[in-house]
């Protein structure tokens, strides 16, 4: 199976978003999918332990190889520093993903503004995306958010998101 | 990129009355609905008088309070009306709450290990609009575009930093080499740099001017990356420049 483990690691690094299991299975053939499974738990350990710059994560459905982030500061002199979002669109993206699907107006009246900029930013960086139209008056366009939302902050999957904290507290009031 | 000129500070009306509850050290669930409203009008005031254009919702939520105020105000009637219609604050409490849930839940966010920030992947990202410097996206701008992005940005500026024209005596040759000039040594320049420490209302006048004579002479070249991008101003190639 040493084989095996070294065409993961391969496709891992040479795919450029997270490469799920299927995929992998797609590729290499009709292959025992336990068998993946197992390479690739025995590829996660062998990263973990080998404590080097870069680690085999799990993100976005998919297995992918990230620096520490540790060596943050490292690595930023090579790439610079990106743009980052606005608190703006942080909201809005907050509202998105745990409210998803959702309309516009929906956002705009949890946070009680207009969110037409932010929205526009996020598809525009594709962390948000149209899902599809609302069937009632007006067909509202309806917003999710988008696998790039999950590599981009390292999120297995939506269950993976923190439950809100104050609306638990009201509903319990 | 859109040229807004927001509050840093509050995000909005629901942000700015969180503030205000926070500042004041109130109990969300029993709030001193005259005090908030009259902190909160104070402060739209401070807004106003500063000439910065108000989100239309923050004078939805000024009506909504004093409407509460009102409702507050009303006798008690200890028998079944008061019961029955409850705590005129309460909607606004829930809205607040979920709001508030939101904010957290959006920092929540920010404190996870972002790709790009906190962790890198070896994958090539296509980011919308970037800021590179060779971005073969960019589209060549006509007059149009340029006159109609001046005319935004002038009036963002806030009117009172306009300064009456002083008596120096200016002309556009002057801003054309003082333009020639500040693109030899600087490569590209954005159409904001040349405007954006300028006072003087005619020397933004003539600045404009000057480079649509420099563009009519096609002895410069103007960029945008995309509709409502930034406009990048760059020596055209081939031109050889007066001194």
């Amino acid at each position: 199976m040493e084989e095996l483990k070294m065409i993961l690691e391969a496709l891992i690094f040479a795919s450029e978003m997270p490469l799920s299991a299927e995929k992998i299975a797609q590729l290499v053939g009709e292959e025992d999918r336990k068998a993946i499974e197992s390479s690739l738990q025995e590829l996660l350990l062998e990263y973990r332990e080998r404590q080097g710059g870069i680690h085999l994560e799990e993100v976005a459905g998919g297995f992918q190889f990230r620096t520490r982030k540790e060596l943050a500061p490292w690595v930023r002199k090579l790439k610079g520093v990106k743009n980052s979002l606005t608190p703006a669109a942080m909201e809005t993206l907050a509202v998105i993903a745990y409210r998803q699907p959702v309309v516009k107006a929906e956002i705009d009246n949890i946070r009680g503004v207009d969110a037409g900029g932010p929205l526009k930013k996020l598809l525009e960086k594709k962390l948000v995306r149209i899902v599809g139209r609302k069937d009632v008056p007006g067909k509202p366009i309806i917003y999710g958010t988008t696998r790039k939302f999950l590599e981009v902050f390292s999120l297995k999957d939506l269950s993976e998101l923190p439950t809100l904290k104050e609306l638990k507290e009201l509903e319990e009031r | 990129m859109s040229y807004e000129i927001k509050l840093d500070v509050f995000e909005g009306p629901l942000d700015l009355l969180l503030y205000l509850i926070k500042k004041n050290k109130i109990d969300i669930y029993n709030i001193p609905i005259a005090l908030i409203t009259d902190q909160y009008l104070q402060y739209l005031e401070m807004l106003r008088s500063l000439n910065l254009d108000l989100a239309g919702e923050y004078l939805v939520l000024a009506s909504t309070l004093i409407h509460i105020k009102s409702r507050m105000l009303l006798p008690a009637d200890e028998e079944s009306e008061a019961e029955e219609e409850g705590d005129p604050r309460l909607e606004l409490v829930q809205q607040l709450i979920e709001y508030q849930s939101y904010k957290e839940a959006a920092l929540g966010l920010d404190s996870r290990l972002l790709l790009e920030r906190d962790v890198f992947a070896r994958g090539l990202y296509v980011e919308a609009p970037a800021e590179t410097e060779k971005d073969e996206e960019d589209i060549e701008l006509s007059l149009f575009d340029l006159v109609a992005s001046f005319q935004k940005i002038v009036s963002q500026m806030n009117k009172e930093e306009l300064l009456e024209i002083n008596g120096e005596r200016m002309s556009l040759a002057d801003c054309i080499n003082e333009i020639m000039e500040r693109l030899t040594k600087e490569q590209n320049l954005l159409f904001t740099d040349l405007l954006e420490t300028l006072r003087d209302k005619r020397k933004i006048i003539y600045t404009l001017l000057a480079i649509l004579e420099l563009m009519k002479l096609r002895m410069i070249k103007a960029y945008q990356t995309g509709p409502f991008g930034v406009i990048r101003i760059i020596l055209a190639v081939g031109g050889d420049g007066e001194g």
